[in-house]
């Protein structure tokens, strides 16, 4: 299970707290071992279908169950590709000082949280890998404590703290209205309530969740924080964290609370409309590479969202082509997929710019390109896919999103979209230009970092290799993406293999409402 | 019993917010305590707390008697009180670090560089 191999692996990291060879040694173990893990899952996914685990022998709906369909799977694998970077990254990239006061373990709590929480098929459940994830991000961010890093996780932690809080409030209303936590039990027993009351279940979770994926209005914490934690930590939590509040609002929104598509539709495009537009001005704005890159975190979230809402919208249009929901969950699954690795690799080579010359700041960068061509030349493509320039992978991403709103009639989304895009270009070019162009700056210190550059690059080779990959093998993923989001749609089959034969199940007192669609 | 308790959580969510709403370090942890218990009783009442009903099935029978407390939230609060009380520690040691090493308590100034 690749959740408790990282959990055992930290644990021994715990007790071996002061050996630092010893933990990188369990640190690299554990990544490589769960991500074959999650390679082996997906595969058995694809090959046989998806797999249920339930935990501690209890059947669904009663006991804990562990579902890998192929969302999970995917978000599975890529979790653990950027969680095995990130472990290989710090070997070069982390100061001793920060092995000995507990960076492996926690890296290795938090990446078995994430994959805890892309598991699970129950909500309770998944509150709890959500705080396990939090509280392992928390300490992993203020580890170091400068007074930087204490002022953002001031804001990190007081808005998570509450988005908790709603989360919980939110899933015990849930089991208060339905008598159950199984995510597939809920699916069909919400359907039995009036579709208001559902959706009224619904806003405290999906508020909770836009939290966590920091969307418009609700994303403060991120560019308050992810700027200040040590480069290797910044690229997990850029590549993982907000993605699980993206997950889970797709997991909730396809499969619980599809009661009133169109209303849940339309508050996801507005949310995600802004806070794309919101997130790329950030970034426009803003002269700290590291900064500007936090806030295309915020703006690519819209994207991934905008998918959603598109498919959630098309869905509660009566006799529209059931190609182009799909369509849209295509080309955000493919997003959220693109991004992470992307987004990731961004980080690490910020990281490996700020070995280099000890800063991030724009202001006082320069040259590069002259100095460190193979750096510049992985940046620029790195930033290019982010932006979607043909033929990379950003490109066929946002292909099919744009396609998509096109096809469903929703142009508002996809002029705001196609102008972010521009903005976004324009961003990293401002990166670019500043960064690795034009003459090096007088001030900048050049720091002998041969050694640790030795482990820091291949791994930003890895990731850029990673997403080379996925722009050429794009109609292959496309289809992997589609037969996703194809499952997403038909959310009956993920009821079906959690929950015992239809005879056996719970049968509500009362008729359905009239309203309500009659469920599986 | 619930009604009791459905004022309550009233109460202290009503008082976190405001708590919260406020611009100092201490009065901000006082909030996220406050919003934590009053989730937790939340939790709790959605039990159906029944006093002097405890979910046993009395001898001789073979289901529950009706007006009985679910146990099923009562384990949920547990969790969420164990997590709830580890996050809550944490959040007090970083505020007092934030408190100690930039030598203020008000949220103004401890976030201002972070504003854009």
């Amino acid at each position: 299970m690749p959740i408790l191999i990282p959990l055992i692996g930290a644990s021994l990291c715990v007790l071996l707290l002061g050996r630092r060879r010893l933990q990188e040694a369990i640190g690299v173990l554990a990544g490589v071992t769960s991500l074959g893990v999650s390679l082996w899952i997906a595969y058995g996914v694809w090959a046989d279908g998806p797999s249920t685990l339930a935990s501690g022998g209890w059947a669904a709906p009663f006991g804990i169950v562990f579902i890998a369909d192929r969302l999970s799977a995917i978000m599975l694998v890529l979790n653990w590709i950027v969680g095995a970077a990130a472990i290989f990254y710090s070997l070069g990239g982390t100061p001793t000082r920060l092995a000995r006061v507990g960076h492996y373990p926690l890296m290795l709590t938090l990446l078995a949280a994430v994959s805890g929480a892309f598991l699970t098929g129950d909500l309770f459940n998944l509150y709890v890998w959500f705080e396990l994830m939090l509280i392992s991000s928390f300490v992993l961010l203020t580890l170091g404590g400068r007074p930087d890093q204490l002022r953002g996780a001031v804001t990190y932690v007081t808005l998570n703290l509450v988005a908790s809080m709603i989360f919980l409030a939110g899933a015990g209303m849930t089991y208060a209205m339905t008598g159950t936590l199984n995510m597939a039990d809920l699916a069909g027993r919400l359907d039995y309530l009036e579709p208001m009351t559902a959706t009224l279940l619904a806003i405290p979770l999906l508020v909770a969740f836009s939290i966590k994926a920091a969307l418009f209005p609700l994303y403060g914490w991120l560019p308050a924080a992810y700027h200040t934690p040590p480069p290797v930590v910044s690229a997990l939590f850029a590549g993982l964290l907000t993605k699980v509040g993206v997950y889970a609002l797709i997991r909730s929104t396809m499969l619980m609370f599809d009661q009133e598509p169109l209303l849940v539709g339309n508050a996801v495009i507005l949310a995600s409309g802004l806070t794309m537009v919101s997130g790329v001005l950030g970034a426009v704005a803003h002269n700290d590479m590291r900064r500007i890159l936090s806030f295309h975190i915020i703006s690519q979230i819209g994207y991934m969202l905008m998918g959603l809402g598109i498919a959630l919208r098309a869905m509660a249009e009566p006799g529209i082509d059931p190609a182009i929901p799909e369509l849209a969950l295509l080309g955000a699954v493919f997003y959220i997929a693109h991004h992470i690795v992307v987004k990731a690799n961004l980080f690490l080579i910020s990281g490996v710019v700020y070995k280099l010359r000890g800063t991030t700041d724009l202001s006082r960068l320069g040259g590069l390109a002259r100095t460190n061509p193979v750096l510049a030349g992985l940046f620029f493509f790195s930033a290019m896919s982010l932006a979607g320039i043909p033929v990379l992978s950003g490109f066929w991403a946002k292909l099919a999103l744009v396609k998509a709103g096109i096809e469903a009639g929703q142009t508002e989304i996809v002029v705001a979209s196609l102008f972010v895009s521009l903005l976004t270009l324009f961003s990293m070019m401002k990166i670019w230009m500043k960064a690795f162009w034009g003459e090096p700056h007088p001030e900048q210190r050049r720091r002998a970092a041969k050694r640790s550059l030795r482990t820091m690059m291949p791994v930003v080779w890895c990731m850029a290799i990673i997403s080379a990959v996925v722009a050429i093998a794009a109609p292959q993923l496309y289809e992997i993406a589609r037969s996703t989001a194809e499952e997403l749609i038909d959310s009956s089959r993920y009821i079906d293999l959690v929950l015992p034969p239809e005879a056996e199940r719970w049968q509500p007192m009362v008729a359905p409402p009239e309203t309500g669609e009659v469920p599986p | 019993m619930t009604l009791l308790t459905s004022i309550s959580i009233g109460v202290l969510y009503a008082a976190g917010a405001y708590m919260l709403l406020g611009r100092s370090l201490l009065r901000m942890v006082i909030g996220l305590a406050l919003l934590g218990h009053a989730t937790n009783l939340l939790v709790f009442t959605i039990a159906n707390p029944v006093i002097g009903r405890p979910p046993l099935i009395e001898a001789g029978q073979k289901t529950l008697e009706s007006p009985y407390s679910d146990p099923l939230p009562a384990a949920l609060v547990l969790t969420a009180i164990v997590i709830g009380f580890g996050l809550i520690s944490y959040t007090i040691v970083l505020l007092k670090r934030a408190y100690t090493s930039l030598e203020t308590d008000q949220l103004d100034i401890i976030t201002k560089g972070d504003l854009p």
